[in-house]
């Protein structure tokens, strides 16, 4: 698993309370890891801060799995 | 019923160190107040649950804390100790929309709005968690606490200073009355021991300095040597319910309110009227609703924070009682736990409950010379046992709003 990987699954289990375990890729923040909006609305400022990369909101709105948010950041990354 | 406060977590054990003339005031431990004119508080002992002490992640999941400011968590403690005290589990959609919250708060989330206002101010405005303004609001204790439970009657709130939480439980009580409602959970919750809170009480000159190196000496009502209220933090909550609607299921009945009276001073914004005139029209206003002369009234829990005020509290309970003053007891709690501010109310409202449960009215530590001669017995240094069947509780805020609350045993 990628750098980037490793800490996007280690933000999501600290900020959503959740086992590891049950952060796959496939995992949905809503529907798989009990994530409200607003905890999505933090998931993504988290994102924001550790990668130190922008996401602009019609973009926050397509990231609904922990595969989407790895995807996003290392697309911005490899930019 | 339930309460957390300095004294620590639970009912019984923060009456049973009440009554034992314990202090649970000490130096400030949660920041360094080296900075600020004063340095003491009644906190909350964080500890093991077992030893009475306050373990967060025992009573709200560690990812929802940061949700929640501090005065939503206690608020949230002292509802879980009450509800279940209470025994009332709604099972049906008619019975959860029978049962409403009430749960006020002086301040709200302080310490919350300041670390917003430093995230704003550094220019970092897009990175304020989105659960800022839910985390501050004052009615979210109430709102918590109907989600935890399911309650889906009325969610209210009271916001009037140090009298939030008097008025919290005697507001609830009316809604019974009116019909909107079976059973209320009320009661205050407030957590405004932090750097913002204990500079803007102190610029206002109301926070005692005089005791910084002697902190359990710094809470003396009516003491002539008193400079200032110690603020204390906490929560206390009764579960309110009508009274055929409680022993239909055989409840557990502490007490029952039977008078509440309210008041405006309409005279300033933080200095009581001369002679409290307010406070004696709003004891006044709780008699009357009781259908009770002051002379039944066994014990006062007085609003006494330890401030010039005490002895204008004073002189209008005497106006109450008028020859009867020699018959009764009033103490202020407060000398132990300092002022709650919001939740002070409602947890001196079940002090006075459990002072009639047990025939014990509860000591005022530290009048070791007060400043005023009186024939009300103020209960100096040493509970005392006496025959309490009535209790009558003070609030009073700043604004100039007053309320009295009277309560029986059953």
């Amino acid at each position: 698993m990628s750098e980037i990987a490793d800490k996007v699954k280690k933000i999501v289990v600290e900020h959503l309370g959740v086992e590891e375990s049950k952060v796959t890729p496939e995992a949905s923040f809503i529907d798989d890891l009990g994530a409200d909006s607003l905890d999505t609305v933090e998931l993504v400022m988290a994102f924001e801060e550790a990668f130190s990369v922008e996401i602009p909101e019609d973009a926050a709105e397509k990231i609904a799995t922990v595969k989407d948010a790895i995807d996003y950041i290392e697309k911005q990354k490899a930019a | 019923m339930g309460i957390v406060s300095p004294l620590g977590l639970g009912l019984e054990h923060n009456w049973s160190r009440l009554i034992a003339g314990e202090s649970g005031i000490g130096r400030i431990a949660s920041f360094d107040p080296s900075d600020l004119p004063a340095h003491v508080a009644g906190e909350v002992p964080a500890g093991p649950t077992e030893a009475g002490c306050l373990t967060l992640s025992d009573w709200v999941p560690v990812k929802d804390q940061k949700k929640m400011d501090r005065f939503i968590h206690l608020g949230l403690v002292a509802a879980t100790e009450a509800v279940e005290d209470s025994g009332w589990k709604p099972e049906s959609e008619e019975d959860r929309c029978r049962t409403g919250v009430m749960i006020g708060s002086g301040i709200g989330g302080l310490q919350t709005i300041y670390d917003a206002s430093v995230t704003v101010h550094e220019g970092r405005a897009r990175r304020l968690s989105p659960f800022f303004i839910p985390s501050a609001l004052i009615n979210l204790v109430s709102g918590h606490v109907s989600i935890k439970y399911g309650f889906k009657g009325p969610n209210h709130s009271v916001v009037t200073a140090c009298a939030s939480g008097v008025h919290a439980i005697g507001d609830a009580s009316r809604l019974i009355m009116l019909g909107d409602a079976d059973v209320m959970v009320a009661g205050g919750a407030e957590a405004a021991v932090c750097p913002l809170g204990i500079a803007g009480f102190s610029s206002a000159r109301a926070l005692s300095t005089a005791f910084n190196a002697e902190p359990e000496k710094a809470s003396r009502p009516w003491d002539r040597d008193r400079d200032g209220f110690v603020m204390g933090e906490g929560a206390g909550i009764v579960v309110l319910e009508e009274y055929e609607h409680a022993k239909a299921r055989g409840a557990k009945i502490y007490g029952e309110i039977i008078g509440y009276g309210m008041s405006g001073d309409a005279y300033h914004i933080t200095a009581p009227a001369e002679g409290h005139e307010g406070a004696y029209r709003a004891m006044q206003a709780a008699v009357r609703s009781a259908g009770i002369a002051p002379s039944d009234i066994g014990y006062v829990n007085a609003h006494g924070t330890s401030t010039m005020a005490d002895d204008l509290e004073l002189q209008a309970v005497e106006r109450l009682f008028g020859d009867a003053a020699s018959q009764v007891a009033m103490s202020s709690t407060k000398s132990a736990i300092g002022h709650l501010l919001g939740a002070a109310g409602a947890v001196e409202a079940i002090f006075s409950i459990l002072a009639i449960r047990d025939n014990v009215a509860p000591p005022t530590l530290n009048l070791d010379n007060p400043s005023t001669e009186s024939a009300i017995d103020r209960v100096a240094h040493e509970a005392q046992r006496r025959k309490i069947d009535i209790a009558l509780s003070n609030s009073f805020g700043f604004g100039g709003t007053n309320a009295s609350i009277i309560v029986r045993g059953v």
